[in-house]
């Protein structure tokens, strides 16, 4: 790449898009440098901040014509480097499509620019009784079209899925250029499932800019409950009875000591004295279904030796029981000063021997780890400590970091729940699939991105040669071709 | 037979293989010429590599109960039967999960998981129809209303490609965004993309209990807006199901699924909601969760976003009036209807019928897809309609099949 290209690209981009959309000014490029996963840093080229759905295609063909690989971002909340810029490439910000185009409880959909902020399309919605049910920690921020390319999920997806269940249409410009439209409000349309191959390919099949979404019916009821255990031990035997008996909350979240620890300095929760885990658990629905829900999770709390539960009595005590959890990330930076936020996997039954190995781990390297995590559904968030100011702890704490991922592997489970793989987790990609498991994943880059140019390096740990595979034809069949394939 | 006999003896060296039977081997009317009945994954990769050195197209078949559904294919040698390939590898009742064998029967599913007090939320039209077929064909069902379909509770496949080479995807938690989710991929693609040999599904408890209300309305109008005001309360209906009879009247039946006292409340407040005519009852509808499909007539799949339910059920009765075709309607509020229609119907009129329903089902964003349809009518419809994005799933299926040997023809736009 040469910096001719780029200038050549600049200067046709400004004419396409106008100037103050394009940016090359290199202290206001540093602004992009990274996105929530900032240990790694890569100053782009370019940066260009198109308008509209047309102007995103005018840079994806202009990139195409130059063969300039480009990346998309939205909020750059990001949390495995996803929309970690391309040294010698386009950044695509698309904050400014940030118009919510149509918020509709007759079908119950909700169509959104990419650059809509996730929390705003509940907000948008709340006046006629619904919301936006993926709920990422960062939905305070984090962009529609970054929730599309990682799938984000959230505490309550345990119940109410995430964002590929309730993506219902498609706006997507194609890394060839073209503009597609998939979807829409009607469920269920002809065809491949392109949406559901879309959603959580953290960019590497295109752009998305427009989205339409299932909006949720708001809930009759919400009831919340802290419990407080003397360990993970027993809030995990809390964990598996609540599901053991048929109960599905809206969320069981985890918290252990540590974790605890850095929440109380950081927001001052107030979560019970001396607990060595505590759970928060939320049911909603009908006003009688919880109820009766309710009641049975205490008594499973009981039964394992709860030895606190605070049922929260109004939206502020809900509110501070889920701002300890949900502080929990950025909590962590009160007790140490830097930190690893891991996102493992493993089937929920096998959370307490999982918990002891992390232990173990920690014991052994004397790496402290902070757990927090979705637990209904296996979902953990191990917090990796350390000290970048003193030698060898960085290694240290990765070293532990990705031993933790293995253990994830070893239980059945997967190396990222919601963060997505980016740049961080594609060398890890080898170890929960086989070569074939890739080469296949591989053909569907393909298919949609033949240059591979649509953010290079992510998801995979190798690239795939496009058409370059021995013995596999490309372009269409010659019966297609002959129009005898074309037969309805 | 000179021909015939080579691949025969590769197919019976990797799995119990044998020549076709006429009528009884035939996909679509077109007749195979040999039928595998491979016992696992790795028969199947061996099955699919004879099949790619003699160039034989490949069909799937499961229990074969929708296997007319879809365009015929362009050519079909070789039947892959999954049945042999039955069973649950692994129910991890703690975790809600459970591996599963494609050629095993749903119904058989969800019996062995029933036992563990669970059930996998979704409604197939016939139980015989294996698990591989489902997710082939992905049905639509009531209860889809609350749990989606096939490709939201499917968490890991795995499936032989066209060349013989097997690979999974997803895996074995419900949460899980490392690489492509190819089980959405595969879900739904007629057999085009891979045979599908192992799944994983997500799995919830059973409800300890369930209610029925029920109200027949005059027409489609009344139903259609009792439905959605169903749907915009929070009583959170398993199922809001909707069928029209030959006459207009539109029987819509709500299913509340839950805890006891819970049900009990919410049927009162379902029937406040629905008014004057509405019962309730413990058990389902006839019909409820059933194709309105006759033998030999045509089935269509009618989509609509959820405040077109109404006018598109209207819009299927005037037209069995306007074309003189009998149609039955029936579906979910979701806004998936299935719409048959009569065996004995002139295929003009059936043309005519669905290319009247594209029109009215488009101003809410739906479609009209031909399942299945007897001989006359499929030439003169096109099954699927509009397809967007059609370009870039010709090129999945070039990169994935590039021969065209995996159910060609079966699927949108020829592939």
């Amino acid at each position: 790449m040469t910096s001719g290209t780029i200038a050549r690209l600049a200067q046709q981009l400004r004419a396409a898009l106008g100037g103050e959309a394009v940016v090359t000014d290199r202290t206001r490029l540093l602004t992009y440098e990274c996105d929530g996963l900032a240990q790694y840093k890569v100053t782009p080229a370019l940066v260009v901040l198109p308008r509209t759905t047309a102007q995103v295609a005018d840079v994806v063909r202009a990139c195409i014509a130059a063969q300039v690989p480009y990346v998309a971002r939205g909020s750059g909340t990001g949390l495995s480097g996803g929309a970690l810029p391309h040294a010698d490439g386009v950044l695509v910000v698309l904050s400014q499509m940030r118009a919510v185009v149509d918020v509709d409880p007759a079908t119950q959909r909700a169509v959104l620019e990419p650059g809509v902020v996730n929390l705003q399309v509940t907000r948008s919605a709340a006046a006629y009784g619904y919301y936006y049910a993926p709920d990422p920690s960062s939905q305070q921020i984090c962009s529609m079209g970054g929730n599309v390319a990682e799938n984000s999920g959230g505490a309550h997806c345990l119940k109410y899925g995430f964002t590929t269940n309730h993506v219902t249409g498609l706006e997507v410009v194609v890394p060839d250029g073209t503009v597609v439209r998939l979807g829409g409000r009607a469920p269920d349309p002809p065809g491949y499932d392109l949406i559901g191959a879309f959603v959580g390919s953290e960019g590497t099949l295109g752009i998305t800019t427009e989205v339409t979404v299932r909006l949720t019916r708001a809930p009759e009821t919400v009831r919340t409950l802290l419990a407080a255990f003397p360990s993970t031990d027993e809030a995990g035997g809390a964990v598996s009875a609540i599901i053991g008996a048929g109960v599905v909350p809206a969320a069981i979240e985890m918290m252990d000591a540590l974790a605890i620890e850095a929440a109380e300095a950081a927001v001052h929760c107030g979560y019970p004295d001396g607990a060595g885990a505590v759970l928060v658990v939320e049911l909603d629905g009908p006003r009688a279904e919880v109820e009766a829900q309710f009641t049975e999770v205490e008594r499973h709390c009981h039964e394992n030796r709860a030895f606190e539960i605070r049922i929260a009595r109004d939206e502020a005590e809900r509110a501070l029981f889920w701002k300890g959890r949900k502080s929990a990330f950025a909590a962590v930076g009160r007790i140490s000063p830097d930190y690893i936020v891991q996102d493992g996997v493993i089937p929920r039954t096998a959370l307490p021997e999982v918990l002891r190995r992390i232990a173990a781990l920690s014991d052994g390297s004397g790496v402290r780890v902070a757990n927090v995590f979705h637990a209904g559904d296996g979902n953990l968030h191990p917090l990796v400590l350390f000290d970048d100011a003193v030698a060898g702890q960085t290694e240290e704490a990765e070293q532990v970091s990705a031993s933790i991922l293995d253990l994830c592997i070893e239980h059945g489970g997967s190396i990222t729940g919601e963060h997505g793989v980016g740049i961080d987790k594609a060398r890890y990609l080898p170890r929960m699939y086989t070569e074939d498991d890739l080469d296949t994943m591989q053909m569907l880059r393909c298919a949609f991105d033949p240059h591979g140019l649509a953010n290079p390096g992510k998801v995979f740990p190798t690239p795939r040669l496009c058409g370059e595979v021995p013995g596999r034809h490309k372009g269409p069949h010659p019966l297609q071709q002959a129009g005898l394939a074309e037969v309805f | 037979m000179a021909v015939e006999q080579p691949a025969r003896d590769d197919l019976k060296k990797v799995a119990r293989a044998r020549l076709a039977r006429g009528s009884k081997d035939a996909v679509g009317g077109v007749r195979a010429r040999y039928v595998a009945t491979p016992s696992s994954t790795e028969e199947v990769a061996e099955v699919l590599r004879v099949a790619a050195q003699h160039d034989l197209a490949v069909v799937a078949r499961g229990a074969g109960t929708t296997l007319d559904w879809g365009a015929p294919p362009t050519r079909a040698d070789l039947i892959v039967d999954t049945t042999a390939m039955s069973g649950v590898v692994d129910h991890a009742a703690g975790d809600l999960v459970v591996v599963v064998r494609a050629g095993t029967p749903v119904g058989e599913l969800q019996d062995a998981v029933a036992a563990a007090g669970q059930r996998l939320a979704l409604d197939v039209p016939d139980a015989d129809a294996t698990v591989g077929g489902t997710l082939a064909v992905s049905p639509s069902g009531p209860r889809r209303l609350l749990y989606g379909t096939a490709r939201d509770l499917l968490i890991g496949i795995t499936f032989v490609r066209a060349d013989g080479v097997v690979a999974k995807a997803g895996g074995r938690v419900v949460k899980n965004v490392a690489g492509y989710d190819f089980g959405k991929l595969l879900t739904g693609s007629f057999g085009t993309l891979g045979v599908i040999t192992e799944a994983t599904f997500r799995l919830h408890p059973l409800p300890a209990a369930r209610r029925v209300v029920t109200v027949s309305c005059p027409d489609a109008a009344t139903a259609g807006r009792a439905a959605l005001a169903v749907l915009g309360s929070q009583v959170v209906a398993a199922a809001v199901e909707l069928d029209q009879g030959g006459d207009g009247r539109v029987q819509v039946a709500v299913l509340l699924e839950g805890v006891a006292a819970g049900v009990v409340d919410r049927t009162r407040t379902v029937l406040d909601l629905l008014g004057q005519g509405a019962s309730d009852d413990d058990a389902l509808p006839d019909g409820f969760g059933r194709l309105p499909f006759e033998a030999g007539g045509t089935g269509l799949k009618v989509t609509t976003a959820l405040t077109g339910v109404g006018p598109v059920l209207a819009a299927c009765h005037r037209l069995a009036g306007e074309h003189g075709v009998p149609v039955t309607a029936r579906g979910s509020a979701a806004g998936v209807l299935h719409v048959g229609l009569a065996a004995d119907a002139q295929p003009e009129a059936v043309a005519a019928a669905v290319q009247a329903l594209r029109l009215a089902t488009a101003p809410f964003e739906g479609t009209v897809t031909v399942l299945t349809a007897p001989q006359g009518v499929r030439a003169l419809v096109d099954l699927w309609g509009p397809v967007p994005g059609l370009e870039l799933m010709r090129r999945l299926k070039d990169e994935m099949d590039p021969d065209h040997r995996l159910s060609p023809g079966r699927f949108v736009g020829g592939i």
